[in-house]
């Protein structure tokens, strides 16, 4: 509740359209759950009766179940079951390597999204260990209360927050920040020009995930997995793929040979913004990064321990207030704001340094 | 034999006025007898002649006519087809008191008569379609204003650039992580294609000899100077001819795309200095067809091969210089496509993009495929219909090819559904700025999935003022009687042509292109990368066009 109540005292800066939120690391009730994974969405009455004899077929058994409390509101259309189910895995899966894991987790998702998707029976938002999705249309401080967030005792160390839900395109919850796949997190402020190569570039990668596109901004979080879980590349390479430098700057750079390959080969994954993107890798580090002309705001703050990543510095004072503001970050364009897992410390790589 | 007497000469088989492309308007009151403009016609169309007038004249306080007979000079149109008037006008540009001046004659049935000894039509210039092409038709619709602000192409950082050189996809990088860092890994033995950085609009293969000594100097020195003076990396393909020794020795080298074609003219001189050269060239582009003549080979008429030419290419002067059809050494696309490319790349030891150019064509798909499983294709450059040419028959420039615009898309469009959009850039040409639209021409081809676009008919209109149209003006660029000396080898001509002014009007050229570019793309949002296949920032106003090219409708 405490990031809905950041997002509201940045809300001249969203339209309060709806409300995502991404939980990791796992508190609370799913405490002792983390290797089972969990399956966030929502799901009408019917869209229920086929998601567990669906899950039954694949050799899911449910081990746990959180339903948020509803507090029913005027202005958010009530769906019938919004839950997150830990599961154990099928029994052929229990000793695969965790890779196949993440495929199966994945195309079962994707299967419950295509059953889903025609009469808008079931929403399937991520499908993984330790991970929990909410996500509804609405005013964020409503939908907050309308889940009973503010009471309920569900807990998180990464807690991502978005109010904003899609501006250019129809309002659909497949539609709202933040994007999930197989451990990869984000969400934008901003909007994505380059959406349609983007998009037609990752789904002709051959890659199941790779669907979905409600919004331009789920390509951001596509991108990141694409990078560093598909190629292998270290985070940071994630600022080079969507802002790459000046051929005059990637002389600057050791690694120069790499950096010209890449730019070449991931030409169609360029952004040019306005974006501000923060996300999260499945190890749970945090991270922020600019477009390259950085058009969108952006501030790091907090404590060892406790940082908030937001789009407003009146948000970082809602979240922690007792902290040294001189050391508050403003990224700039070759920013890339790296928090380490469990919020140990926070670091500024600069791309045109390396 | 005239009859000896008793009957009329017979007028029934001679044309009348009518029946010609261009009329003469020629003003006996203003014309001064100076002879400038008959002197200076390239095709004899008009010539001094004289006729007996009758004029009444009256003299004196009361009226008293007399009939007064004299002998007059006048500038008459010659009734033959074979000298008929080609429009050009450049009688009106030397004629000191505006007396004379080509009219067109819309009604005309000139290709009804050009076809004497059965020999058909055969001119240079473009497709004779003054119609509004498609990429003419095409808008930038998607305009960023207050969902995102837009970008300033003044103020912010563009990078109007492009490449040509086969990229590896992002899988088959060879490269290794060390200490959280990336770095090419030697040792992975992978084959790396060279790629260059070009300025995504560049000058298409001319040769030497379908162009004068000045202009194809003329574009040489703007090219190098856009590239060393402006930082534009603007690349010029040599077209089928090869070059002038001291330029493939030279430094400038890199700024040029030697073209190898069917008649491999030019080749002899090129392969002799490849062990002098200091500089690689851009690229190589193979040639298999050209938009405006689909399906035929190169003509440099004996009239052109003069001493310079003739020493270029390797063969004796004044003769006719055919390049066939075909290579005619090789019998199928595997072979022949593939043995050029490995050949050409060998020569170069790799380090040299090669890229065939073929005309647009319903068959482009299968060429593409084919380049797209070949790991050293570097690009495929497709010529539309609308591109222009030195030599052709009338019949192949005006009825044979295919329009760029949904040729261009559908290749694109095959590469993605393959993943390899972003593997094997493809350069569309033919049409580009028919209009004078260089730079929106070239924005929506690029948006259609082009990598990078080649002009050819816009730069000799603009650079050194052609005079040709889509009306068949002139079009003499076969004769090498060019009136502006832009396709002559005649010094006479060319001396008209100043290389300088070339030169420098086809640095404006680019610089104009380069910042109508940024007026593009900024609304758009785009700014670092090309927005090669962003489809949806583009709108027809036409529905069935809007479904072959898979982008919106709007009116």
């Amino acid at each position: 509740m405490e990031n809905i109540l950041a997002l509201e005292t940045m809300k001249e800066g969203h339209d309060g359209s709806g409300l995502g939120l991404t939980l990791k690391n796992l508190g609370g009730e799913f405490v002792d759950l983390k290797k089972y994974p969990v399956l966030s969405g929502i799901c009408s009455k019917d869209g229920k009766k086929l998601l567990d004899a669906f899950m039954k077929k694949q050799g899911f058994r449910l081990r746990h179940e959180w339903n948020p409390k509803i507090r029913p509101t005027k202005n958010i259309a009530q769906h019938d079951y919004y839950f997150a189910r830990a599961y154990d895995y099928p029994a052929q899966y229990k000793d695969r390597p965790i890779k196949e894991k993440e495929e199966l987790l994945m195309s079962t998702r994707i299967a419950l999204r295509k059953i889903g998707e025609p009469g808008e029976s079931i929403f399937a938002f991520s499908f993984y260990p330790d991970v929990i999705t909410i996500k509804e249309v609405g005013d964020p401080l409503e939908v907050g209360e309308f889940f009973c967030l503010d009471k309920d005792t569900i807990k998180a160390k990464v807690i991502f927050a978005q109010g904003r839900q899609n501006t250019n395109y129809a309002i659909y919850l497949y539609a709202c920040h933040p994007f999930f796949i197989q451990g990869y997190c984000s969400m934008t402020n901003g909007e994505n020009t380059a959406f349609v190569p983007i998009r037609e570039f990752l789904m002709s990668r051959g890659f199941q995930g790779y669907i979905g596109y409600n919004s331009d901004s789920e390509v951001f979080t596509h991108i990141l997995h694409y990078t560093v879980r598909q190629l292998g590349f270290p985070l940071t390479y994630y600022k080079d793929v969507i802002t790459p430098l000046k051929s005059s700057e990637i002389e600057q750079r050791p690694e120069r040979e790499a950096l010209r390959l890449i730019k070449q080969s991931l030409r169609p994954l360029c952004i040019d913004g306005p974006n501000m993107v923060i996300g999260f890798t499945p190890d749970g580090t945090c991270f922020m990064v600019q477009d390259a002309k950085k058009l969108r705001p952006g501030v790091v703050g907090g404590v060892r321990g406790k940082y908030a990543l937001m789009s407003e510095e009146c948000g970082v004072d809602s979240v922690v207030s007792k902290r040294d503001r001189t050391k508050d970050i403003f990224p700039m364009k070759y920013d890339m704001v790296v928090i380490s897992p469990d919020a140990e410390e926070v670091g500024v790589w600069n791309q045109l340094q390396g | 034999m005239e009859p000896a007497s008793g009957l009329k000469l017979d007028h029934n088989h001679q044309l009348s006025l009518k029946e010609f492309p261009y009329i003469i308007r020629w003003r006996d009151d203003r014309c001064k007898r100076c002879g400038k403009c008959t002197a200076v016609c390239p095709v004899k169309a008009i010539e001094p002649t004289v006729k007996v007038q009758r004029t009444v004249k009256s003299e004196g306080p009361v009226p008293t006519p007399v009939a007064v007979r004299s002998i007059t000079h006048v500038v008459e149109q010659v009734m033959d087809m074979e000298r008929y008037c080609t429009g050009c006008g450049t009688c009106t540009l030397v004629c000191p008191n505006e007396a004379i001046e080509p009219e067109l004659n819309p009604v005309n049935k000139f290709l009804h008569y050009k076809n004497k000894g059965g020999d058909p039509y055969k001119r240079g210039g473009r497709r004779n379609d003054p119609s509004i092409s498609t990429l003419d038709r095409l808008k930038f619709t998607r305009i960023s204003m207050l969902t995102d602000p837009a970008l300033d192409a003044g103020r912010h950082e563009f990078r109007i650039r492009s490449y040509i050189g086969r990229i590896l996809s992002p899988e088959e990088l060879p490269l290794k992580t060390e200490k959280g860092r990336l770095s090419v890994d030697k040792g992975a033995d992978k084959f790396i294609p060279p790629v260059r950085e070009i300025f995504p609009i560049m000058i298409g293969s001319m040769s030497i000899g379908a162009l004068s000594p000045p202009m194809w100097e003329g574009l040489a020195m703007g090219i190098a100077y856009l590239n060393e003076v402006e930082g534009l990396p603007v690349v010029m393909c040599s077209g089928e001819g090869g070059m002038p020794s001291r330029l493939l020795r030279s430094k400038y080298l890199k700024y040029f795309i030697i073209q190898i074609a069917s008649g491999y003219f030019g080749w002899d001189e090129i392969i002799h200095s490849l062990p002098h050269m200091v500089e690689d060239p851009a690229a190589i582009e193979i040639k298999y067809g050209q938009g405006a003549k689909p399906g035929d080979g190169g003509l440099l008429m004996a009239q052109k091969v003069l001493k310079l030419i003739a020493k270029i290419r390797g063969v004796p002067q004044f003769i006719d210089l055919s390049s066939p059809p075909t290579h005619q050494t090789k019998y199928s696309i595997e072979e022949a496509v593939a043995k050029m490319i490995q050949s050409m790349s060998m020569a170069w030891g790799f380090r040299v993009p090669v890229y065939p150019k073929i005309s647009g064509s319903k068959t482009a798909r299968a060429v593409l495929n084919n380049l797209a499983r070949n790991p050293y294709a570097a690009a495929l450059s497709i010529d539309g219909e609308d591109g222009g040419t030195g030599a052709a028959y009338n019949v192949s420039m005006d009825k044979m090819g295919h329009p760029i615009a949904s040729n261009i898309r559908e290749c694109y469009l095959d590469l993605v559904k393959q993943g390899k959009q972003n593997e094997l850039p493809l350069i569309a040409a033919g049409g580009v700025g028919k209009k004078g639209n260089l730079a929106a021409n070239a924005a929506a081809l690029i948006m259609l999935g082009a990598s990078a676009v080649s002009i050819g008919k816009y730069i000799m209109q603009t650079a050194s003022d052609c005079f040709g149209d889509e009306y068949n003006r002139c079009n003499l660029c076969n004769t090498g009687k060019c009136p502006r000396g832009i396709t002559t080898q005649d010094p006479k001509l060319y001396r008209r042509l100043d290389a300088d002014r070339v030169a420098e009007r086809v640095v404006e050229v680019f610089k104009a292109a380069d910042v109508e570019l940024r007026k593009i793309f900024a609304p758009m949002g785009r700014s670092t990368e090309l927005p090669i296949g962003m489809s949806d920032g583009l709108s027809i106003d036409d529905k069935a066009m809007a479904e072959e090219l898979g982008i919106d409708y709007a009116c």
